[in-house]
């Protein structure tokens, strides 16, 4: 009973931080059909970003709890600053072009963000692990959690629920769902299509460095960190269904739930059991789980 | 009509390899390696003319390269022309199976799909420790018909059979564009509805291309498993796959050639990028993917083409 329950809890705890990595994904591929590859430089750059930004707030000696602003501030940063870099800077000249080509494009801009992060921060790990430690533990039923990986969990609802309101209840998101039904009409009818490009955009970004920077105190930051989340995100989204937000839970929830079983059970199994699922949803469902014949798909 | 210099261009590209070869013994493992992934990328091209971008031909050329290890290691085998049949018929194989869910997806779906099963033959190498995890394994020496092939003051003979086989590879992809399904791969790239209206079916011309990817990479990865001697799971992962895509972007889809001619600057760029800037190489790379896309869509091979022109 208490394993089934450490699946369960593991399970959801590792959901959560699937669905922050992947929901940026699946918000810029609904709206503007680009799967961004270099969204794992943006996981990465958000975990550097945070592992400074707090690593100096906590050499400093405020206030330790401080550290938890500092993670937002620099995921943020790097979003407001990144996105609008590479929407605004390449992307914007290439609209209208095959998806394939985008997809070589946002490749090579993971290529160039790799690199970049090397110089900018070296070769050598980041270890900024005390907003881990400091809200303590959990203990239930024999189990013992970091009240960190709670909050992720927190923060990863209040994400996805802030998103659906956006999209679903607020003008903004009407006028964004026009859009992405159909761009040139929506331009004719007087709606900046640029302007929310370039939003959704950065908002992918930033969802992504927040992904990163949320993740830093739990790992060593390290060159090289958003190569495996690239493809864990892809399988994510696929299996949810390209550029659906509900989609982008269901997968994170599957993969969660079946990596955290594989880790209990199989080991052996843990990383292939991922791809297989993805490979297996493609082969009998490639539109996904979830986007049916929906008119709007996020 | 033109005539067709391709054949004995290439031919005289055999010749002066081999004396080049001779002459500067230093560049012998450059070129066997180059040519090892000129195979895997010669497949790539034929899934580009066909329209379809493959993010996991590293599936092929890892297992490719695990047939013919696993053979070398296991059973003792080290003659390499039956290593590459087998590498060859492994990859082939796994292709045609594979290829079956494949051959029904275009665009990004299809890239998708071929990167997660790639993906999903890394986690598998990467947990069977009794091939050597994620260390991989080390290659016996290869011989032919019992002579070395690789000895420790020459490579030549190795070097050899990697220019016969990628002239040999790059003669049957230039004959087999001019055969009838050869011919349908521009077409499915354009109009797939108009391919299918003439009688052809879309999907079992994308599933033989599939296999001949699949087998050139396979071929193409136990070459480079023979040259450098060890094999391990990364050539399984997305990034070598990704490496593969960049370096078919980079040559173009213009000839037959030019896979071949992308890799050794690759290779080349790369050998000298790593001994003077390791943490600005792939920065480079990326860079010089966005030119290419932006100002030169057509690959390298296009300056070589207008310049004929």
């Amino acid at each position: 009973m208490s394993a089934l329950l450490a699946v369960v809890v593991d399970g959801v705890i590792y959901a959560s931080w699937l669905f922050m990595i992947a929901v940026g994904l699946t918000l810029i591929y609904g709206v503007m059909k680009i799967l961004n590859i270099a969204h794992g430089s943006l996981y990465a750059l958000g975990a550097y970003g945070a592992a400074s930004l707090a690593g100096y707030w906590l050499s400093q000696g405020y206030a330790p709890f401080g550290s938890y602003a500092a993670l937002l501030a620099a995921a943020a940063l790097v979003g407001l600053i990144i996105g609008p870099l590479i929407e605004r800077g390449l992307l914007r000249f290439m609209y209208g072009r095959d998806e394939i080509i985008l997809l070589l494009v946002t490749y090579a801009v993971f290529l160039i963000l790799e690199d970049a992060i090397k110089l900018i921060w070296g070769v050598d790990p980041y270890i900024i692990s005390e907003p881990y430690g400091l809200l303590g533990i959990v203990e239930f039923a024999n189990l013992v959690y970091p009240t960190y990986s709670f909050m992720l969990i927190v923060v990863s609802l209040a994400v996805g629920v802030l998103l659906a309101w956006v999209l679903h209840r607020t003008r903004h998101g009407k006028l964004l769902a026009a859009v992405i039904h159909d761009r040139e009409v929506s331009q004719a009818m007087g709606v900046n299509v640029r302007r929310y490009y370039l939003a959704t955009f950065t908002a992918g970004a930033i969802l992504a460095a927040l992904g990163g920077a949320l993740t830093a105190p739990t790992v060593s930051v390290v060159p090289g960190m958003g190569v495996e989340v690239i493809v864990l995100a892809f399988a994510v989204v696929v299996i949810g269904g390209l550029g659906s937000l509900p989609g982008a839970a269901l997968g994170a929830l599957i993969v969660g739930l079946l990596r955290a079983a594989a880790v209990h059970y199989a080991p052996a199994l843990e990383l292939f059991s991922i791809y297989l699922v993805m490979a297996l949803v493609l082969a009998f469902r490639p539109q996904g789980l979830f986007a049916g014949e929906q008119v709007r798909t996020i | 009509m033109k005539k067709d210099r391709t054949p004995s261009l290439l031919l005289a590209a055999l010749v002066a390899l081999l004396i080049l070869g001779l002459v500067l013994p230093e560049w012998r493992f450059l070129g066997t390696l180059a040519i090892g992934k000129g195979l895997t990328v010669l497949g790539l091209l034929l899934l580009l003319r066909t329209g379809l971008v493959s993010f996991g031909q590293g599936l092929y050329y890892c297992l490719g390269a695990y047939a013919a290890g696993t053979l070398g290691q296991f059973w003792g085998t080290t003659d390499a022309l039956l290593l590459l049949v087998v590498a060859g018929l492994a990859a082939g194989l796994a292709a045609a199976i594979l290829g079956i869910l494949l051959a029904a997806y275009r665009g990004i779906f299809f890239s998708m799909l071929s990167l997660a099963l790639s993906m999903i033959l890394y986690g598998l190498l990467v947990k069977s420790a009794a091939l050597g995890s994620t260390d991989g394994f080390n290659l016996p020496a290869p011989t032919l018909f019992g002579l070395p092939l690789v000895s420790h003051d020459s490579r030549y003979p190795l070097f050899v059979l990697a220019c016969v086989l990628g002239v040999a590879a790059a003669l049957a992809m230039h004959y087999y564009f001019r055969t009838p399904l050869g011919r349908l791969s521009p077409a499915i790239r354009d109009n797939e509805i108009r391919v299918e209206y003439l009688g052809a079916s879309v999907r079992a011309a994308v599933h033989v291309k599939y296999v001949i990817a699949g087998i050139l990479a396979g071929v193409g990865g136990a070459l480079t498993g023979m040259t450098v001697g060890h094999i391990d799971p990364e050539m399984a992962y997305w990034t070598t796959s990704g490496e593969f895509v960049f370096v078919a972007i980079l040559s173009g889809t213009g000839s037959v050639a030019a896979p071949f001619l992308g890799s050794f600057i690759f290779e080349l760029v790369r050998t000298f990028a790593y001994e003077y800037s390791p943490n600005s190489w792939q920065l480079a790379l990326g860079t010089a993917m966005l030119l290419i896309i932006v100002f030169l869509p057509a690959g390298l091979w296009s300056l070589v083409q207008r310049r004929r022109a």
